[in-house]
This record gives C-alpha cells, sequence and structure tokens, in this order.
C-alpha cells in the first residue's frame, strides 16, 4: 500500500495481484480466543513485511472478552495477505487455513479455496470438542475435507514434547502451540524465525523461562517442517519481496496512524494536543496511543462519558489547544449536541468516528460505513461539519494532519470517518519524512491585538474567525451555543443576522472546497465507460478488481473520495465523463444519496452490510456486469 | 495596571433577569469577591450551562462561555486542564447541575480539578417557565405536576459529599456577608470547590427560603458554621446543636431549656466527613437549622497537578515534538527498502 493524502500525488505503484499462491498467499490463523490467536498472526505479518513483502491484514475477533472455550462465538482469527505483487485486501479466500480446534475448523472452512491447505492440531479434535464445534462427526474422518489438502498435526502434544525439558508443567507448555504453529507457517514461506525469536526477547525481557519456552517450541514448529516427511501435495510458498519504494517502514494499524498523525497535526500547526474520550470500540486504541504521547506533551483525558469526552475537547480548544475526540458511532451520538456547539462557536475540533455496524449499539466488532449521513447531516438545524475519510491503514496519519490543518486554518469542527477495518487492520507504512513539503508547518495565529478586535469577524478566504484565547489580556469576550452578532458575537435574535451567520458558516464550507486538491483518479483513464466510485476502506477491493480489470482490457477507472464534505469541487466534471458511475457502499446506499442530492449526475449504488470489506470478487461482479465478461 | 473595581467586572450587555431575581446580588457578590482580591479579568473564566443562572458569565467582563445544558463542569475541566493558569468559574443551577448534568457535577467533583462550581438552587426551573426541579419540594404544584411531585428533592450539599467532594458550602443569595468570604474562599481551595446558593425565584417559586431569609426570624431557622466555633444559632443566640448522648445523631438544644451549656455543643471541624454528612441533611426536618458556611474542607490530590506529572517540565518546541514522534514512530520494529535491500 502506498501512504498518504499529500504524499498519494507521487504514487509509485506496485504490479497488479493476479496469481494466488505466486504473486500472493492468503493465509487465516483461526483458534480459540485464549489460543494467542492475534499475536501470531501480528508476528507473520511483521515478519512478512520485514522480509519485504506487501501485507494486508484483517483481525477478526468476539466482541466477547472470554467466549467459552470451544464455541463457534468464541473463535479468534487474523487473516493475512502477504504478496511480492500490490495487495490490499485480506483476500477473498484462504489458500492456507491454520484451525487450532474444530470450532475454528467449522467457522472458517467455508472461506477456505477448493485445494487449499489445513493444517489442523489435532489433539484439539476430542468428540467433546467436535460436537460443541456443532460437527454431527469427526470431519478429519467422514470424507468431508476431500476437496482440501489436509495436513493433520499433532501440534499440541509436539510442543508439549518440544517443551518437555524446560520443566514447564504440560499446561504451561501447551501455551506456547501457537510458537510452534507459527515456526512451521514460516517455514512454510521459507523464512527464518529470528525476526521473531528477537521480538520474543524483547517482550519477554522479564520472564526469561516465557521467552525461552516459546523460542523453543518456534523453533520446534519450524524444525518439524524441515525434518518431517510432509504429504507430496503440501508445497512450500515462494513470495519474494515486493518492489515498494526506497525508504524506511514498519508497519501500522489505522487507530496508530490516526493516533500518531493528529499529534503531528497539532505540532505542525504548533498547537498542544488534547484528546478526549470514552472507551468504545473499536475507537480506544486511539485513547491508548495518545496516552502513550504523554512525555511528548499530548494529554489525554478518559471522561466520565461520550458528552463530557467533547466537551472537555471543546474546553480545550476554547483555551488554545487542539482538542480532539474520538469514538464511534453511538458515541458520535451523544456527541451530537456538543457538535453543534463548536460549529456555533466557531473552534477547531477534530471528531474520529471509527465506523461499526449501526444502528443503535449494532455489531461492535464488525466494520461498516453507515455514518456518512450522521456525518453530514445529523445535526438540528444548518450545522455544516466538514468530512473526511481515510481509504486505508496508512493513509490515517497524514489524514490526522490535514484534520488538524483544516480544523485549524478555517476554525471549524470537522470528522474524520476511520472503520472498523482500517482501524484493525495494517500495512507495511512508509514512515515519514517532515522535511517532506507534504508536512510544511501550517502555524496557527491566534489573536494578541486588542485593536479592532471582533470575536466574530471573518477572514474571507478562510471564514475563520479570531481565536481569542483565554488568558489574553484585552480580548475579553463571551461565545455561547445561542445566535451570535456577527462581528461583536454578542447574542442575536435577529432575523437578518440569523440569515448572515447560516450564510457564513456554509460560506465555511465554501472557503474548504476552494482549498482542496481536485478530485484526482485513482487508476484508470480520466474519462471512459465505467468509473467505480468509493470512499473509506471499500479501497482495497475496488483497487484490486479495477486494476485487474484493466489489465484485461476493461474501461473501468477507480475514484476515491477523501474529501465527502465538502465535495471536491471537481467532481461533477469529473464523474460526468463516464458513461456509469457505481457506488458500491458498505451502507445501505448513503454516498450514492448525497451525490444525487448534490450533483446532476446518474448514480448506481451497490451495499454490502456483511460486517466485512467487500470481496474482490464481489467488486468484479460489479464491473463485469457493467461492461459485460468481454468489453 | 490600577485595581479593579466590583463594576469593572461587569460586562457592557444589559442584565436581563428578572426584577428581584436573587441572581442580582449573587453577581454583585462576586464582582466584589473578584476586585477585592484583586483577579485579572483575561485570567478568569466564566463557564455555565443552560438556564438562568447560565446567563451569568455574559454579566462578566472576563472570558465567557455559556455552553450547552448541563455540560458546564465538562468544557470548564478541558480548559482547565489546557490552561492550569486560568481561574475557573463554573456557574450551574438545580436543573442544570442536578438534573440533565448531575453526571458531569459527580465526576467533576470526585476528580478534583482546581476549579469553583457555583450551584444556584431555586427548586424551579425557571426558564422553561416552572416545571418542578430535582430540588423542588415533595408535592408542589407545578405546570408538569398539577397534582403535586411525588419525588423525593435531591439535597445538594449531600449529593456533592456523597461525590467525593472536598468543599461544601452553602449560602442565601441575599446574603453577602456569607457569601462573599465563601466565594473567597472556593476561590483559594487548591481543589473544586462546591457552592450551593439558596436562590430566590421571584416569579415561579417565590419565597421558598423566606423563612430562612427573614431579618428577624431567620437565625432561628439557620445556622452558619465556622471551623473551630460552637454551633450556636437562634434570634438571642440560645439555641445549639449537640450529639445527641447515646446516639450517633445531631441534637437541636435549646441553651437555656435543656440544662445545655455552651461546652455541651459540637465545635465545627471542617474537616470531619461525617458531621459534613448531617450538616448537610440539617434543615429537612422542622425545628432544624438549615446549615450555611463552609460545611466541609479538605485537601487533597488536586486533579491537574496530577495528571500532568509526566508531561514535559517545559512546552516542547515543535522541532522536538517531531523529533520525539520520529523516535516513537521508530520503537517499533522498522526495516529499510532500497536498492540494497530489495
Amino acid at each position: 500500500m502506498q501512504s498518504g493524502l499529500e504524499r498519494s500525488t507521487t504514487t509509485h505503484e506496485l504490479p497488479v495481484s493476479q496469481q494466488p499462491e505466486v504473486d500472493y498467499v492468503r493465509v487465516r490463523f483461526a483458534g480459540d480466543s485464549g489460543d494467542g490467536i492475534q499475536m501470531t498472526g501480528t508476528r507473520l505479518a511483521e515478519s512478512a513485511a520485514r522480509f519485504g513483502n506487501d501485507i494486508a491484514t484483517f483481525p477478526d475477533f468476539p466482541a466477547d472478552i472470554r467466549a467459552p472455550s470451544g464455541t463457534i462465538y468464541g473463535v479468534s482469527a487474523y487473516s493475512l495477505n502477504i504478496g511480492h505483487t500490490e495487495v490490499d485486501t485480506f483476500g477473498d479466500e484462504t489458500d492456507a487455513l491454520v484451525a487450532l480446534n474444530p470450532a475454528a475448523l467449522r467457522k472458517y472452512l467455508e472461506g477456505v479455496k477448493q485445494n487449499g491447505l489445513l493444517i489442523i492440531d489435532i489433539d484439539a479434535f476430542t468428540e467433546r470438542a467436535i460436537t460443541k464445534a456443532g460437527f454431527s462427526a469427526n470431519p478429519l474422518e467422514d470424507g468431508s475435507l476431500s476437496s482440501f489438502r489436509v495436513l493433520p498435526l499433532e501440534i499440541t502434544s509436539n510442543t508439549e514434547k518440544a517443551l518437555k525439558e524446560t520443566g514447564l508443567s504440560a499446561k504451561d507448555a501447551r501455551r506456547s502451540k501457537n510458537m510452534w504453529t507459527l515456526g512451521l507457517v514460516l517455514w512454510l514461506f521459507e523464512r527464518s524465525t529470528a525476526d521473531v525469536e528477537h521480538w520474543i526477547e524483547q517482550k519477554f525481557h522479564k520472564k526469561p523461562d516465557v521467552a525461552k519456552a516459546n523460542i523453543m517450541a518456534l523453533q520446534a514448529g519450524h524444525l518439524y517442517g524441515e525434518v518431517s516427511d510432509l504429504p507430496p501435495d503440501v508445497s512450500r510458498y515462494r513470495i519474494q519481496p515486493a518492489p515498494l519504494m526506497e525508504g524506511e517502514y514498519r508497519s501500522i494499524n489505522g487507530n496508530e496512524g490516526m493516533a500518531y498523525g493528529l499529534y503531528a497535526g497539532a505540532t505542525l500547526a504548533n498547537l498542544e494536543l488534547f484528546y478526549g474520550s470514552y472507551p468504545i470500540t473499536p475507537a480506544s486504541p486511539l485513547l491508548h496511543t495518545v496516552a502513550k504521547l504523554k512525555e511528548l506533551g499530548a494529554i489525554s483525558f478518559q471522561a466520565e462519558d461520550e458528552i463530557a469526552a467533547i466537551c472537555a475537547a471543546i474546553g480545550a480548544s476554547y483555551a488554545g489547544h487542539l482538542g480532539v475526540t474520538g469514538s464511534s458511532g453511538p458515541g458520535i451520538a451523544l456527541k451530537t449536541e456538543a457538535i453543534g456547539l463548536a460549529i456555533m462557536t466557531e473552534l477547531p475540533l477534530v471528531i474520529v468516528n471509527v465506523q461499526r455496524g449501526g444502528p443503535s449499539t449494532g455489531l461492535p466488532t464488525k466494520t461498516e460505513q453507515s455514518d456518512l449521513f450522521q456525518a453530514i447531516w445529523g445535526r438540528n438545524g444548518d450545522a455544516p461539519l466538514p468530512v473526511i475519510a481515510p481509504a486505508h491503514p496508512g493513509e490515517c496519519f497524514d489524514m490526522g494532519v490535514e484534520a488538524a490543518k483544516l480544523a485549524t486554518r478555517h476554525m471549524t469542527p470537522l470528522m474524520v470517518l476511520s472503520d472498523g477495518y482500517i482501524a484493525n487492520a495494517s500495512a507495511p507504512w512508509k514512515l515519514p519524512d517532515f522535511n517532506d513539503p507534504a508536512y510544511e508547518p501550517f502555524p496557527v495565529e491566534q489573536a494578541k491585538e486588542p485593536e479592532g478586535f471582533l470575536p466574530y469577524d471573518h477572514d474571507p478566504d478562510t471564514m475563520a474567525r479570531p481565536w481569542a484565547v483565554p488568558g489574553t489580556a484585552d480580548l475579553m469576550h463571551r461565545i455561547g451555543g445561542l445566535e451570535k452578532q456577527a462581528g461583536s458575537g454578542n447574542i442575536s435574535y435577529d432575523g437578518e443576522n440569523h440569515q448572515l451567520m447560516t450564510q457564513i458558516r456554509a460560506q465555511k464550507l465554501d472557503a474548504i472546497a476552494k482549498s482542496i486538491p481536485p478530485q484526482h483518479v485513482e487508476s484508470g483513464p480520466t474519462t471512459g465507460k465505467l468509473a467505480i466510485l468509493g470512499w473509506g476502506s471499500s479501497w482495497g477491493p475496488i483497487r484490486v478488481a479495477a486494476r485487474r480489470a484493466e489489465l484485461e482490457g476493461k474501461s473501468v477507472s477507480h475514484i476515491h473520495l477523501r474529501h465527502l464534505w465538502p465535495l471536491p469541487s471537481n467532481l461533477e466534471e469529473l464523474l460526468s465523463g463516464y458513461d456509469r458511475v457505481i457506488i458500491p457502499e458498505m451502507n445501505n446506499g448513503q454516498l450514492a444519496t448525497v451525490l444525487r442530492s448534490q450533483m446532476d449526475i446518474k448514480v448506481e449504488s451497490v451495499s454490502c452490510v456483511k460486517g466485512r470489506p467487500f470481496l474482490v470478487r464481489e467488486i468484479a461482479k460489479i464491473i463485469e456486469d457493467a461492461l459485460g465478461a468481454s468489453s | 495596571m490600577t485595581d479593579l473595581k466590583p463594576k469593572d467586572f461587569a460586562s457592557s450587555l444589559d442584565v436581563r433577569w428578572c426584577p428581584g431575581c436573587g441572581d442580582y446580588a449573587v453577581l454583585k457578590s462576586l464582582h466584589k469577591m473578584l476586585a477585592d482580591t484583586g483577579a485579572k479579568l483575561e485570567d478568569t473564566l466564566c463557564v455555565s450551562g443552560i438556564g438562568c443562572s447560565s446567563r451569568l458569565p455574559y454579566y462578566m467582563a472576563t472570558y465567557g462561555f455559556h455552553t450547552i445544558h448541563g455540560r458546564a463542569p465538562a468544557i470548564a475541566s478541558g480548559a482547565k486542564l489546557a490552561n492550569p493558569e486560568l481561574d475557573v468559574w463554573v456557574f450551574t443551577g438545580d436543573g442544570d447541575g442536578l438534573s440533565i448534568g448531575g453526571n458531569h457535577l459527580l465526576h467533576a467533583l470526585r476528580r478534583n480539578l482546581d476549579m469553583q462550581i457555583v450551584l444556584f438552587n431555586n427548586q424551579i426551573y425557571g426558564l422553561t417557565k416552572g416545571q418542578y426541579s430535582p430540588t423542588s419540594q415533595k408535592g408542589m404544584r407545578t405546570p408538569s405536576s398539577p397534582g403535586g411531585t411525588v419525588e423525593m428533592p435531591l439535597n445538594p450539599a449531600r449529593f456533592a459529599i456523597g461525590a467525593g467532594s472536598k468543599f461544601i458550602a452553602r449560602s442565601i443569595d441575599t446574603q453577602a456577608k456569607v457569601l462573599g468570604p465563601i466565594l473567597q474562599a472556593a476561590r483559594d481551595f487548591d481543589g473544586t470547590a462546591f457552592v450551593e446558593v439558596l436562590q430566590n425565584c421571584v416569579i415561579f417559586n417565590d419565597g421558598v427560603f423566606d423563612h430562612l431569609k427573614d431579618k428577624k426570624q431567620g437565625p432561628d431557622h439557620t445556622i452558619v458554621v465556622e471551623h473551630g466555633q460552637p454551633m450556636v444559632f437562634g434570634v438571642n443566640k440560645d439555641k445549639g446543636i449537640r450529639v445527641k448522648p447515646g446516639g450517633f445523631v445531631l441534637d437541636i438544644v435549646s441553651l437555656e431549656a435543656d440544662g445545655v451549656t455552651e461546652a455541651d455543643l459540637l465545635v465545627h471541624d471542617e474537616t470531619n466527613h461525617a458531621l459534613a454528612v448531617a450538616l448537610a441533611e440539617l434543615g429537612e426536618k422542622d425545628g432544624e437549622p438549615t446549615v450555611l458556611g463552609i460545611l466541609f474542607r479538605e485537601q487533597a490530590t488536586e486533579f491537574g497537578a496530577a495528571s500532568r506529572i509526566g508531561l514535559p517540565e517545559k512546552p516542547l518546541s515543535m522541532n522536538e515534538k517531531l523529533i520525539h514522534l520520529s523516535a516513537t514512530l521508530r520503537a517499533s520494529e522498522t526495516w529499510d527498502v532500497g536498492e540494497d535491500a530489495a
């Protein structure tokens, strides 16, 4: 994946991924919540990224903290796509499934491709566990896995055996079975265990016994691959490094990227960051990440509720910091009244919505992009609010910077629409170089001069009002949620003034529309038969499907919106250059409805609200249906 | 710079409370106290929610933020955390602070961030035209309780104690001699100071505190407590409060009739938590005085200072921050892609 909002203008394109198990391999680890699946997946992802592969990941864990073991709903999984080509999704199908218990096999078998590889811990396939998973008979024995390549291994007992000399109890030894599995999978990918060993040493440096056991298990799994006679249909994967742009990389997920980006944005604005939040899935890691930036001057505040979280951020902004609050849809709903206050008082404020399935509490751990209406229109009164959205994890950092820039330059609250997939998925990320012009500082000038000071005087270019911070001599003034007299900011119930102020708040968005970059085309021609238009995390599947179709000679373009409100000023003109515009969305057609209200263009909507991102083949089908198989 | 006078703390706006409203008196006491203490306009921030009392920031020449219903403590907390140098005041009412904003008030009191919360308790919703509030007396007939309210009223001071407040005081709106020093002590307190003002709504609940305010009979129904002083009250200074012998309750006694002397009376200890609970509840039954003054005051960890531990000792420059951020981003595993690496 490429990084960056500003940086994306100099895109370095990786080849399109086409051949599974040649260009890329999709592997999924699945097991009980307590099996260490997320750690195993993350380690393989890091290791692959370090090797130079492009990766895309998808952690899929239950909402329950410790669901009963052996149940379907207690299964935790980590999907990972490893490529020497560009991989933008975790994959429609699985090439190799590692199932550490019957429930994991039952839950994820459906996603495994024909003739795909199943690595199974047969020690976990007791009669009781098989029944608990809902199988009527042992799937290893009843022939139901005949269309797959099955590698049945005694993972648990092999782990116990490998750790026998450590003196650990069998129970403690079994806890390292995920590392044994990882060792085997690393062998399968022709990778050494060195990176993971190094990580284990660091992670458990205070518990050398645990570190030693995990490393021994890891090595034992790797050695098992090396010396055992595996079935002839099990062959190793040879995925070369991807030709990524030169530079220094790390892997990052969307929540981390966003938190760091917001800090960078506040810094480039020459402000301190204040993050007010209340824990909510899947936004909480934003709070955790900012909390760790305290030594860097970032203030985080865990408030008593969602309302207090945004109100504290508004108070901090009033006092001269960059106030930020983050949540997910239900929390944003609670913050709504305060967002209106920030609009009325024209204070800079960033609201991050890490979307999840709704309405109401909805699907806390499942992704969706159905809060677009809420973001654009979900307030009382005419209450315009700019809305931007990152397309993938590697873009979140730059989106945090962009949010800070727009909010401070125009003196406005702003909403960033991330989602559960972007938040949790990780990808290789080229570390930012702060000498890059994309990170040109945009220091805020707070008001100091009493001569001619009017708190509700507006800059004609940006429509920003002066930001006079308490503590500044001779600029004392009062603000609040009641309508303001233009200029003085005193309370005004005058109708003509309300008309004027309503226009001023709308013109703020007009000013933003002028300052944001024109909409570009992600891939494909700038006019043609078909444009697939997306926003947010549908980026990956659309990109893969559109580029593959283009290689097949189809006229299809991918256009992806980062600025959702106001819309880029050239968007209508750009879209009018295509015969058809189709919008696949993880909601019931919200962007399509927004666009229909804003421009005289026919757009078609395709909806998918299944708690997961679109599959590449679903987008490919949209393209095929629109153009015909051979056009 | 010359010293500011009380009138210098008044903004240029016309005050638009109803004629005779108790809020005028509180505003006047506030102006006077701020002038007397040498407060600066630019360093004073008044934050309020919604309701009659919450209009107060507009009548101050300081910085002011008239926010949304019940949320003033949260907004004030954010401002104070961002700039600890500010002298932050929250003005709220019985509806704003105890009904719609009860949660924020509770947590503000518990945290003990250095600010003052002044709650105007008029036992009624004024700005929405006279519905009963969480402090309205049981049985009160209002447009929303034509048959009389059946709810148990909330006692603000007792709520504050329950929330863990470290400074709890109560005054009557028009008693400047009691209110002025309380406001000063609240400002001086390093933590969240909670001040309940019994305030008369001249339109919808007129006279509800008359028996306490009455120049002649009022002293029989109120006691102003002072740390270290015996609890004597009454028009003739002939009543007192003691601990009932053999019990864990307060006893209202008559100094002459009951054969009790001043030596038998309680001496106010504002650091005594159990006493504060008992004092807060006095006045709920006939024959008991309503307790005014500083009911409870105890120094404790101030939230702002505690939460700043770990921040850089002085603000970092933009360049320093970017250097630190670069290092933080590289604290996780990184790798190079380049001609050599590829």
